[in-house]
């Protein structure tokens, strides 16, 4: 943590020699020049070998950029559609039209909250029922009419509360899953902050899945893992650790086929940054798979999702 | 009382090495039961009719006709591709539970006939990890879709099993996927898919496979549910109501088509599948 603090001194320092560089007659470049090549070198020592359990909090920072921050500079038009048709809309998993390339996409974006309030609002990003429903409703939109489909993952998972259960939240996702599979339309899903188990996947299912650098990905919270395996609190970095969650470890693991570089410290250090190199990935995956014929796509995703997994013959043990 | 006149039941064949003891004790009754008398009873106490978990094997015995069973499960184990260690190694706990229940995981997959029906089943036992979902359950599953594909036969899954198993990371989530896009074929040859969902069918295996069945059965006493009761209680204050993740809970919201008691679930599968398999 001592190094962090440096950052920030050296960062604050810097900004200081620049206001002052701004006055005629004090000239401060060269400081400034060496100065930042100090800060280079600690941000790279700092950050380049973060632990995962550092990557879980990264990918939590509540000042990391939403699903909405994407949308806002990476797509076109944004045009918000609501509601299940059957209860309720989820502030949790939004759903629209955009343009990306000049193309109509349709987006499902799990959106966090930035204030308490607005937290509430948005049950921290964990969709209910109604949320997995509207999704699988506009699923059907865009493969009507060929939009193809990007998701932004960002839920430490669905909803776990009493009217979730009653409204069938399990079946909601199963039946997410299905419609993903069979999807007559390309898809590709960007797990940007939390990818919390079958909350995320639940929108996750697609041709292309890709990840932010210090994004994760997980079956089980590193908490839950913690209390469920280890009956203790107290071993939430032994269990992120354990867990593989992080994008390095799920691209070793075939299970997603890119990782969006950030920023040294994370996407919350510059925001610009990040949503540009994620708009570069996304586009060039996009060209690809729009340019795919569909019953390739489908047979490829097939595929992909047919083959996953690791096992071993009986006749290899023993 | 009729019910020890053990007629038809009488297919649970006793294993030799979990019988040290003739008694056991009924957890919900107390009774003090013959253990012979309550396997021969479908594992149904017969004073307090509480339902005692079934072997994936004893499950089978009591829903098919009898000596119809074939073993056409993969010959595959699991690995353990993240190396995983809690409190224990992951190669432990499947060395563990592979001496412990004699199966190589967590699901048999037979080919079985149910009053005169050809059919494919899978079947969950918790013993073996608590029945969760890896990465060889996933691909079993797949595997007894593809046989009943092969077979133009209804698949039948009998879930039984606490979610995805947590030693496989973000395997045994995409499990959850793996088994949809196959459930998705099944759907393509119009080949019936019942699912039965005793106790527990939660989480992972709730969320994916076992609630996509073209129909679903839950045998009276089965738990059905996403999040269990301690995660909900963590995040908020509400009260569960006592049939919170029942059977008749699952009934009552829609989530299940019908609820069978165990003795019956047999009647009830062959009636259902009359209606997809002409004779």
């Amino acid at each position: 943590m001592a190094e962090k603090r440096a950052i920030e001194l050296l960062e604050t320092k810097i900004q200081e020699l620049r206001e002052l560089n701004k006055m005629e007659e004090i000239d401060m470049s060269s400081e400034i020049v060496l100065l930042e090549k100090k800060l280079d070198a600690l941000k790279i020592n700092t950050y380049s070998n973060l632990s995962d359990w550092e990557r879980v909090k990264i990918a939590r920072h509540p000042e990391r950029p939403y699903a909405l921050d994407y949308i806002d500079k990476a797509f076109a038009d944004f045009y918000e559609l609501h509601g299940d048709r059957i209860s309720g809309d989820d502030r949790a998993l939004l759903v629209g039209l955009a343009q990306l390339q000049g193309k109509p996409v349709v987006l499902l974006a799990q959106q966090k909250g930035h204030s308490t309030e607005e937290n509430k609002q948005r049950y921290f990003g964990m969709p209910r029922p109604q949320g997995y429903r509207k999704a699988k409703r506009i699923m059907a939109l865009a493969e009507r009419f060929s939009f193809p489909l990007i998701s932004l993952i960002d839920t430490p998972g669905a909803y776990p509360g009493l009217e979730a259960e009653e409204f069938n939240i399990g079946g909601a996702i199963a039946n997410n899953l299905l419609a993903m599979a069979e999807l007559q339309t390309p898809t590709i899903a960007v797990i940007i902050g939390e990818g919390g188990s079958g909350g995320a996947l639940a929108v996750g299912v697609a041709d292309r899945v890709l990840m932010l650098e210090n994004a994760t990905y997980s079956v089980i919270s590193p908490e839950g893992a913690s209390v469920v395996l280890w009956k203790d609190k107290g071993k939430t970095k032994q269990a992120a650790n354990a867990l593989n969650l992080t994008a390095e470890h799920l691209l070793k693991l075939e299970v997603i086929d890119e990782v969006i570089p950030e920023p040294l410290g994370g996407a919350h250090k510059d925001p610009q940054k990040t949503i540009a190199s994620f708009k570069e990935v996304l586009t060039r995956h996009f060209t690809e798979v729009c340019d795919t014929p569909p019953e390739e796509l489908l047979s490829a995703r097939y595929k992909r999702y047919r083959s996953i997994g690791c096992y071993r013959t009986l006749s290899d043990h023993r | 009382m009729a019910i020890f006149k053990d007629k038809h039941y009488l297919r649970v064949k006793l294993d030799k090495e979990t019988d040290e003891s003739l008694w056991m004790q009924c957890k919900s009754c107390g009774e003090l039961v013959f253990k012979r008398r309550v396997r021969e009873n479908n594992n149904i106490c017969p004073y307090c009719g509480e339902y005692f978990f079934l072997t994936a094997r004893e499950r089978i015995e009591s829903l098919i006709d009898e000596g119809s069973f074939t073993d056409i499960s993969k010959p595959i184990m699991a690995a353990d591709p993240l190396l995983f260690q809690d409190t224990k190694p992951y190669s432990q706990r499947i060395e563990d539970a592979q001496e412990k229940t004699g199966l190589a995981d967590a699901i048999i997959i037979g080919s079985v006939v149910i009053s005169g029906i050809a059919v494919v089943v899978g079947v969950m036992d918790f013993r073996f990890i608590g029945g969760s979902m890896g990465s060889v359950m996933g691909e079993q599953i797949c595997h007894g879709m593809e046989e009943a594909i092969r077979n133009q036969c209804p698949f039948i899954l009998v879930s039984s099993s606490g979610g995805a198993r947590i030693q496989e990371g973000i395997l045994s989530l995409m499990q959850m996927a793996k088994t949809s896009v196959v459930r998705a074929r099944l759907a393509e040859q119009r080949l019936p898919f019942i699912s039965v969902m005793t106790y527990p069918t939660t989480a992972g295996v709730q969320a994916s496979i076992a609630s996509l069945g073209d129909v679903i059965i839950a045998e009276k006493g089965a738990m059905i549910g996403f999040a269990g009761r301690r995660v909900i209680k963590g995040t908020i204050a509400e009260e569960l109501p006592p049939n919170y993740q029942t059977d008749s809970f699952a009934l009552e919201h829609g989530s299940i088509d019908r609820v069978a008691n165990r003795e019956h679930l047999r009647e009830e599968l062959s009636n259902v599948l009359r209606f997809f398999v002409r004779q």
